[in-house]
């Protein structure tokens, strides 16, 4: 029990201490592949810390909810992060939350994010929460319909339980690919990459991401930067725990099991970083109003998955 | 025993109404008749809670020598009365404390005061009934007390017309309720359920009845295309009652729908669950899809009320497939997570429409493009928004999606389903109820965003002031229930085990052994959720993180006029509009939202301004009602000659009449 309980603990300080690392590795890989020389990738870390110690310059006309809200977006999303097998499955409280709980989380901290926005009472704010309120409501249905695929092939919307049935093999199936291909542009929109949103554009006619937060400084906008360093490095675990299971280590190996499985899951990381970074050089960013075609697309692709596997199911 | 008891409190209630009467013109009647009204319903919550929790003897009926001589009037109380009576005083009791205090806000009381506990007592004699024709004499006295609510505020056109609207679709339901009724109960009528249950019924009339009563409940609960005066109806109303049409009356709809289909009609035929399911799906996107285009605070909530009615419709598709295929663990888990909504669903809805009714009586201003910043001026009343509109948008941990998580769970095991149909439609069922809890939360962020947040639009805003202490304990309540369900689902799907148990004949495992009260609804391995840990997680690292924030980086703060690029503007105009937060998503359905948008450029050289417009209207009205409207009165255009006949030709035509409804009878025999 003190093991398990050792082992989650790990993983949460694992995340945490990684995520800002997984964000500076793709900014230093963009950089490198348009040739400059990038900043170091340690940078996200020393912006983080620079945030914290700054004081925080609040508006005038700002709510309880506008501070309230930066502990939340963390919380809800460092707790997802955290229920997602990184390098060894059995977490002691997997069976606390499912697949479903987790995307709610990830909504929940969308929810307040986008109340944030609005709470200053300012035009900026209120274009990026109705944009990305409009990219969430058809990306979150994409995402279930994945999950719901990932479910009905393992019996289960455990997410340990998926990575355990998935990493003894289910044989290659088309609904996986579906999934897979609708998981990577899922991802690539929640976290704001391009061809969605730019995260590190400031002109206010392609900002969503940007332009909520804003209004946001010091200890809270570090808070929440961390949160999307966070759900960046949520994403790439996902994908990576579901669709390359087999480096997972399990709960009850030994110590050296258990480094293998984090060398393997940092190998996974680094890997889905440079990707990402040579996806997003290599495409353009899209217009807004374009973006639900890309989402619609996803949500077709998940639908069909599901479809698929109900076709398929011989009936009981 | 307890029938009895429950009866004798409907009669204190109906007893109020007259009361009222009597009592209207003294200072005290408003206090006076939600107090008592208040009381009743808690009497009739805790009856009804023993009811279900310590379970009801099958002898325990009560038939009074009322209604039809020859049969009297049959009242009981089964398992899934009780459930629903539950919901139905909770609903009550919240709205009689909420209307102590917004009740002082009425300027016509004669129009409110005596209809509200009529309103209360037939909804309760609804689900008490026991036989067809007790059943239908409550339903339509519910619908008529309801009427007269609607039309409490007679002198806004607009009311009247949702007043019209709502006495035609409500007649309309009663029509179709009394056809199911008259074919269930056969040529010998049968009108007790009891004997209804027993005796044989065709295909052909099981699948009529099954049609009809979709058509009669789901017209009263807001099925699409029929829902169409309910966003009309449910915010004409005074608040308080909005609630209750909303939060409760929906509900006493739903419980219509699952006696007669569930329990009434012995064998419904196989596509009913299929079209149940589809309705449902449908019903829930479009009713959201319309709740992020509406500006009406209150409105909004209507058309939400839709899409939840749609999530609960799907459950109970999906439960009557499961029941038909003899899967009754499936069942039971589709059935609970329906009745869970259900119960959920007028919680939050409730607490909703109360702070909806606070803001109003506060700035006298539904129209949430005129509001903005009440977290400033009524604090504790967006607090209760907030949470509320978080637990509708199904958001962990609350309750919300505590019931939608179950409704996921039951979807995902439907591909044992044998029928193609099904096969085909569950996922799209899926899609769209994960589509539609989305939007479910961009409508809410956008009306809480909107309302009480940002500056205020207004000068009836800015000068809010927080509303009485009687409103506020109601919503409290409301919103602390939602977040007790929320963080135990267990205590509540294993309360609902016996209502499911009458219909299904099975029920999900007991929930409250499970360690940690983590909610199982199949097995361990398969799916559990805990809202509890979940919550205490994210409470945990949350207040971690502060705390250590604030102790070892920085706790400074400095208060400055807004950033907003550099270019502040003061005006409050500048703010995001609740227009154009929904325009995104307007564009995105637009095949489906039926909004029309035109621009207007004046000619060269007039300086007369552009002007944009926008008309909302529910393509409903255009594909459905405006041709029935128009076939309607073509009909009585032609049968106008019909009124100036002499008196010859009337006797002739009843003559007529009676020959071919005789041939009619010669030829079916």
């Amino acid at each position: 029990m003190l093991r398990d309980l050792l082992i989650q603990a790990v993983q949460m300080a694992l995340t945490l201490a990684v995520a800002p690392l997984l964000t500076g590795v793709v900014r230093k890989a963009k950089a490198r592949l348009t040739r400059r020389r990038g900043a170091s990738v340690f940078q996200p870390y020393r912006d983080l810390l620079r945030l914290l110690r700054k004081e925080v310059v609040l508006a005038d006309t700002a709510s309880w909810l506008f501070r309230a809200a930066p502990y939340l977006i963390f919380a809800a999303t460092w707790v997802a992060a955290a229920l997602v097998p990184t390098f060894a499955t059995g977490l002691v409280f997997s069976w606390s939350a499912d697949l479903i709980t987790i995307i709610a989380l990830l909504g929940s901290a969308r929810f307040f994010l986008a109340l944030a926005g609005m709470d200053v009472g300012t035009a900026f704010g209120g274009i990026g929460s109705s944009r990305e309120v409009m990219i969430a409501s058809l990306a979150e249905p994409a995402m279930l319909m994945i999950v719901f695929t990932l479910a009905l092939v393992a019996g289960s919307t455990q997410l340990s339980t998926i990575a355990e049935i998935f990493s003894a093999g289910v044989g290659l199936r088309v609904s996986l690919g579906l999934a897979l291909v609708a998981l990577v542009m899922v991802a690539i929109a929640e976290n704001g990459r391009i061809p969605v949103d730019n995260p590190a554009t400031h002109l206010e006619l392609t900002m969503v991401h940007e332009a909520m937060v804003l209004e946001y400084s010091g200890r809270h906008l570090a808070l929440i930067e961390l949160s999307a360093f966070l759900q960046l490095l949520l994403y790439v675990s996902l994908i990576g725990c579901v669709f390359l299971p087999w480096t997972l280590a399990d709960a009850s190996g030994s110590l050296g099991v258990m480094a293998l499985g984090v060398v393997a899951w940092l190998a996974k990381l680094a890997l889905a970083g440079v990707l990402l970074a040579a996806f997003e050089t290599s495409i353009a960013k899209m217009r807004v109003f374009r973006v639900p075609v890309f989402l619609g697309a996803s949500l077709m692709l998940g639908l069909l998955g599901v479809l698929l596997l109900f076709v398929t199911r011989s009936s009981v | 025993m307890l029938t009895g008891l429950a009866l004798g409190f409907v009669a204190a209630l109906l007893a109020l109404a007259p009361a009222a009467l009597a009592i209207l013109r003294t200072p005290n009647a408003n206090g006076l008749i939600y107090g008592a009204s208040g009381v009743l319903s808690l009497a009739l919550l805790v009856l009804s809670l023993f009811a279900l929790l310590a379970g009801t003897s099958a002898d325990d009926a009560v038939t009074l020598p009322l209604g039809l001589p020859w049969i009297g009037s049959h009242f009981r109380i089964d398992p899934l009365a009780a459930a629903f009576l539950v919901i139905l005083n909770l609903g009550g009791a919240t709205a009689s404390l909420y209307a102590v205090g917004h009740g002082r806000h009425e300027h016509d009381r004669g129009r409110v005061l005596p209809f509200f506990p009529a309103f209360l007592a037939a909804m309760n004699l609804v689900v008490l009934a026991g036989d067809a024709f007790t059943f239908l004499l409550s339903w339509e006295s519910m619908s008529l007390a309801s009427w007269a609510l609607v039309m409490a505020h007679h002198r806004d056109p607009e009311n009247r017309r949702a007043g019209l609207v709502y006495l035609v679709m409500a007649s309309f339901g009663t029509l179709a309720l009394v056809l199911a009724f008259g074919l269930l109960g056969g040529a010998d009528g049968h009108y007790a359920f009891a004997a209804m249950r027993a005796a044989p019924l065709t295909p052909l009339f099981a699948a009529l009845v099954v049609v009809l009563a979709i058509l009669g409940a789901g017209s009263k609960a807001g099925l699409v295309p029929l829902h169409v005066w309910l966003p009309l109806a449910h915010p004409a109303a005074p608040s308080h009652v909005s609630a209750l049409m909303s939060g409760v009356m929906t509900k006493v709809a739903i419980y219509t729908f699952v006696r007669i289909v569930f329990d009434l009609v012995p064998a419904p035929p196989g596509w009913a669950s299929a079209v149940v399911v589809t309705l449902g799906g449908i019903t829930a996107v479009v009713g959201i899809l319309y709740a992020i285009l509406a500006t009406d605070t209150k409105k909004m909530l209507a058309y939400s009320t839709v899409e939840n009615v749609g999530v609960i419709f799907v459950g109970l598709g999906l439960a009557l497939a499961f029941r038909a295929n003899a899967m009754p663990g499936a069942a039971a888990l589709a059935m609970t997570a329906a009745l869970l909504h259900a119960f959920n669903h007028s919680l939050f809805k409730s607490a909703l429409f109360y702070a909806a009714g606070a803001v109003l009586s506060a700035t006298g201003l539904r129209d949430m493009e005129k509001l903005g910043g009440l977290i400033h001026r009524m604090p504790q009343t967006a607090f209760v928004f907030l949470v509320a509109a978080a637990a509708i948008s199904a958001l962990p941990p609350l309750n919300g999606f505590a019931s939608e998580w179950l409704t996921f769970q039951a979807i995902l095991l439907s591909p044992a389903l044998p029928e193609w149909s099904l096969k085909l439609l569950v996922p799209a069922a899926g899609g769209l109820l994960a589509l539609a809890a989305a939007l479910a939360a961009a409508a809410f962020v956008r009306a809480f965003g909107v309302a009480f947040l940002g500056r205020a639009r207004s000068p009836a805003a800015a000068d809010a002031v927080e509303t009485d202490r009687w409103s506020l304990a109601a919503m409290f309540v409301a919103v602390a229930l939602c977040v007790v369900v929320g963080l135990f689902p267990g205590f509540a799907v294993d309360a609902l085990a016996p209502a499911v148990g009458t219909v299904i004949g099975a029920h999900v495992p007991a929930q409250s052994s499970t360690p940690w009260l983590s909610l199982v609804p199949v097995a361990e391995g398969h799916s559990s959720y805990n809202g509890f840990l979940v919550f205490l997680f994210v409470a945990l690292s949350g207040s971690l993180s502060a705390f250590g924030i604030h102790r070892l980086a920085s706790r400074g703060v400095r208060r400055a006029p807004a950033w907003d690029g550099g270019f502040p503007d003061p005006s409050p105009l500048t703010q995001y509009s609740a227009g154009s937060f929904a325009e995104p998503i307007r564009r995105v359905f637009a095949p489906l939202s039926g909004a029309v948008e035109s621009v207007e450029i004046p000619p060269p050289g007039s300086t007369a301004p552009a002007r944009f417009r926008l008309t909302l209207n529910d393509p409903a009205w255009d594909w459905i009602y405006t041709p029935i409207v128009t076939a309607v009165g073509a009909i009585a255009d032609w049968l106008n000659p019909f009124q100036f006949l002499t008196i010859r030709r009337y006797l002739s035509l009843v003559f007529a009449a009676l020959v071919l409804l005789l041939l009619v009878v010669a030829v079916w025999t």
